[in-house]
């Protein structure tokens, strides 16, 4: 310590060397906020560059892979982030059925309602599976959580924010888990049911190769790409991560195809294959936390309803297939695979209300208009509203376009129809 | 006038002009570091406006707590918060079921602006407040060395930090206590603990609130070195705080955010989850390592080149 009293006692000395000493103490400051800059760029660059070494894999063999995992035992930290490109991105959850937190007389707890938020922004949550019977799934919020429990057919949602509890029975009241029997809820959350539905679409329309291999939450992994092979698909690729040593996908990334940040990235960052403590699929309500029983939700169950309808749409329309809407009435389907386009006859043959038509105030009908961009084409004019994935053409003739698919391909589609 | 005297009584140190070279054969009494850690501290804690400071602390779980109690009409059981419940400070619902959410409720109301502000107050006019009452010569003349003058200020600091959290801790634990029930905790994340390991993480929120004020007391101890105005550091480091929290509120800098001191504050939370989710944590307190390291080296700069007039 003794040096550092140096510029006291060596008062007398010239001035320019106590100028110099004492310009030299602020080295330290800026030497430590250099260092701390550098470990914050070079680290995730540094963890970047250790790609494991795999032995090489086909694409066949790492889709059986992923066929054949039956981890039915897991824990880990998720991340997902989403950037739909909606327009009004940051409104999206208010415009979706329910979503909006101030539904809460149908009982706030209620899972459909949260995991509708899950489609925009980035959230956190954190998943542990212990067979068929016993599932969990939290999504951490600010000094909150909201856990979904499933325990052996009793289903229990519980929000911290407003210490209101949701229960049913998983029979009725969870018809998701029917479909994805292994995933901890219906919106496919895990890179496993996102992984399903991605492969499902696989055709001669789709090149799958296995690109290089990834550290994804510690364990090494391949990773699978699999592109359109069509032109006019928005879809840029999609990635799977998959653990190289028991299949599982542990990350899903689906870029678009004009480029920019992922629409969909969701991955595990922490994943442990070991049997989740037993008490963290107990669930009793807490004392005085208000209980909301699914049955009593009769009242409000067009709402719900609503909602929960609004979810597979929601994701088929994502990925491509929407085979959801072909069976529906007034639904042809444009094209195959990727570039394939969904033409709905609105009933009543009206689009939307134009200018001037007196059908709507003049500042909705700004409003509508801010929202997509004109058109015109050989099938007359339209409006074309704009995802980053998902693009829809309304015509003024009152019909809708629908697809994964660039404006130029929904025109083409809406000229091809005429 | 006070703090000189405390030194000087702590050390038998000669008078001198200045601090003087060590002679050689004579090592320092390892005693002597603690004599003036210890007077620091003694002073910082024993000042009328430390007490003022603890009380207003103190007094903010109180106020919740009554305020809960009020508005539930005697501790009627459920809708806590009424219809917009979830509105307010976090944990608020929970008070009403388990008098233990009130220590978690009044530490996420006083982050923000209470335990700062007071850290602040007492970390600017650490040095500044010497300099202005014109007792930082004194100070010097015993024969520590302004590192260790600066490293003592910052422990006492620090340890005003914890007292300062640890009183609304307490004072929330004995007002929910008293005005609602207490028993097992249920976690945010649904699941249930028993009331001593619901203690033990109340303890720990505590401790980790207090960990967040490391980076901000740094930057504190630091603008104080830069001036001779007590008054003028401690708005200057308030104000410094209120600028900070701004930014930290604008979502077109969201780029900046993970590295503005006052963004992970709410991770306290975190230690509610079961298990306890870490992540965000260990960012906190790399983050407040940070600030501490490059805002107390800046200080010791500083200081230690700065001419004391007065």
């Amino acid at each position: 310590m003794a040096p550092n009293d140096s510029a006291e006692t060596i008062g007398e000395a010239t001035g320019t060397v106590v100028g110099r000493r004492k310009a030299a103490r602020y080295i330290v400051p800026v030497a430590v906020a250099g260092v701390a800059a550098a470990t914050i760029g070079l680290v995730p660059a540094l963890a970047n560059a250790g790609d494991p070494d795999l032995p090489k894999i086909s694409a066949q063999e790492l889709i059986e892979k992923i066929a054949a995992s039956d981890e039915e035992q897991l824990s880990g930290t998720f991340k997902i982030s989403t950037d739909l490109g909606l327009p009004l991105d940051g409104l999206a959850g208010s415009f979706l059925p329910g979503a909006d937190g101030e539904g809460k007389d149908g009982g706030a707890a209620a899972p459909q309602d949260k995991l509708m938020e899950l489609t925009s922004g980035t959230h956190t949550l954190r998943v542990a599976v212990d067979g068929p019977e016993k599932q969990r799934l939290s999504i951490l919020g600010k000094a909150s959580e909201y856990s979904v429990v499933h325990n052996k057919g009793e289903v229990w949602a519980y929000d911290s924010t407003s210490d209101e509890v949701y229960h049913a029975e998983a029979p009725e009241g969870a018809g998701a888990e029917k479909e994805a029997p292994r995933a901890p809820k219906g919106v496919p959350a895990t890179p496993k049911d996102f992984a399903e539905q991605a492969l499902a679409a696989v055709g001669d329309t789709t090149s799958v190769t296995v690109d290089g291999t990834a550290q994804v939450a510690g364990r090494d992994a391949y990773q699978l790409v699999i592109k359109p092979k069509q032109e006019g698909s928005t879809v840029g690729s999609i990635r799977i991560a998959v653990d190289a040593e028991n299949g599982v996908p542990l990350k899903f990334t689906l870029a678009a195809a004009a480029g920019g940040k992922a629409v969909v990235d969701a991955g595990f960052t922490k994943v442990d294959f070991a049997k989740p403590a037993a008490s963290s699929f107990d669930f009793t309500p807490p004392k005085g936390a208000k209980v909301t029983e699914a049955d009593e939700l009769e009242t409000g169950k067009d709402e719900h309803g609503k909602a929960q309808k609004a979810l597979p749409e929601q994701f088929s329309g994502q990925i491509p297939g929407l085979e959801g809407l072909e069976s529906s009435e007034g639904v042809n389907v444009i094209g195959e695979g990727w570039t394939s386009i969904a033409a709905i006859e609105i009933p009543g043959g009206k689009g939307l209300p134009t200018a001037g038509s007196g059908d709507v105030p003049a500042e909705a009908q700004g409003f509508l208009d801010a929202l997509g961009d004109k058109v015109t084409g050989k099938f007359g004019s339209g409006t074309v509203f704009k995802t980053r994935l998902v693009n829809a053409l309304l015509t003024d003739d009152g019909k809708v376009y629908v697809g994964a698919v660039t404006k130029d391909a929904l025109v083409r589609a809406a000229d091809g129809a005429k | 006038m006070s703090q000189a005297e405390a030194a000087l009584t702590a050390t038998t140190a000669p008078e001198d002009n200045g601090p003087r070279p060590r002679k050689p054969g004579n090592p320092r009494n390892p005693l002597w570091t603690l004599g003036i850690l210890r007077s620091e501290i003694t002073t910082t804690l024993r000042r009328h406006r430390t007490y003022a400071l603890l009380a207003v602390l103190a007094a903010v779980p109180v106020l919740i707590g009554i305020a809960v109690r009020i508005e539930t009409g005697g501790g009627g059981s459920g809708s806590g918060g009424g219809p917009d419940g979830g509105g307010g400070p976090a944990f608020l619902t929970q008070v009403t079921n388990n008098g233990l959410f009130l220590v978690f409720a009044a530490l996420a109301a006083t982050l923000p602006v209470f335990l700062p502000m007071a850290v602040g107050v007492v970390a600017g006019d650490a040095i500044a407040g010497e300099a202005s009452g014109g007792t930082l010569r004194y100070l010097l003349v015993a024969p520590a060395g302004r590192t260790r003058l600066l490293l003592a200020k910052y422990a006492s600091v620090l340890t005003f930090c914890l007292v300062a959290t640890f009183v609304v801790a307490a004072s929330a634990l004995a007002v929910g206590a008293l005005l609602f029930p207490v028993g097992e905790v249920t976690t945010i994340s649904g699941t249930r603990i028993s009331f001593g390991e619901g203690l033990v993480r109340a303890a720990l929120t505590a401790a980790v609130v207090a960990a967040s004020l490391v980076g901000f007391a740094a930057l504190g101890l630091f603008v104080s070195t830069l001036t001779d105005s007590g008054i003028g550091a401690m708005a200057a480091t308030v104000g410094l705080l209120i600028t900070v929290q701004i930014l930290d509120s604008i979502p077109q800098l969201s780029g900046i955010h993970p590295y503005l001191f006052p963004h992970y504050w709410m991770s306290f939370a975190d230690v509610l989850r079961e298990p306890v989710h870490w992540e965000e944590l260990s960012k906190n307190f790399q983050l407040q390592g940070l600030y501490a390291a490059v805002f107390g080296s800046a200080a010791w700069a500083r200081f230690t080149s700065k001419d004391i007039t007065a």
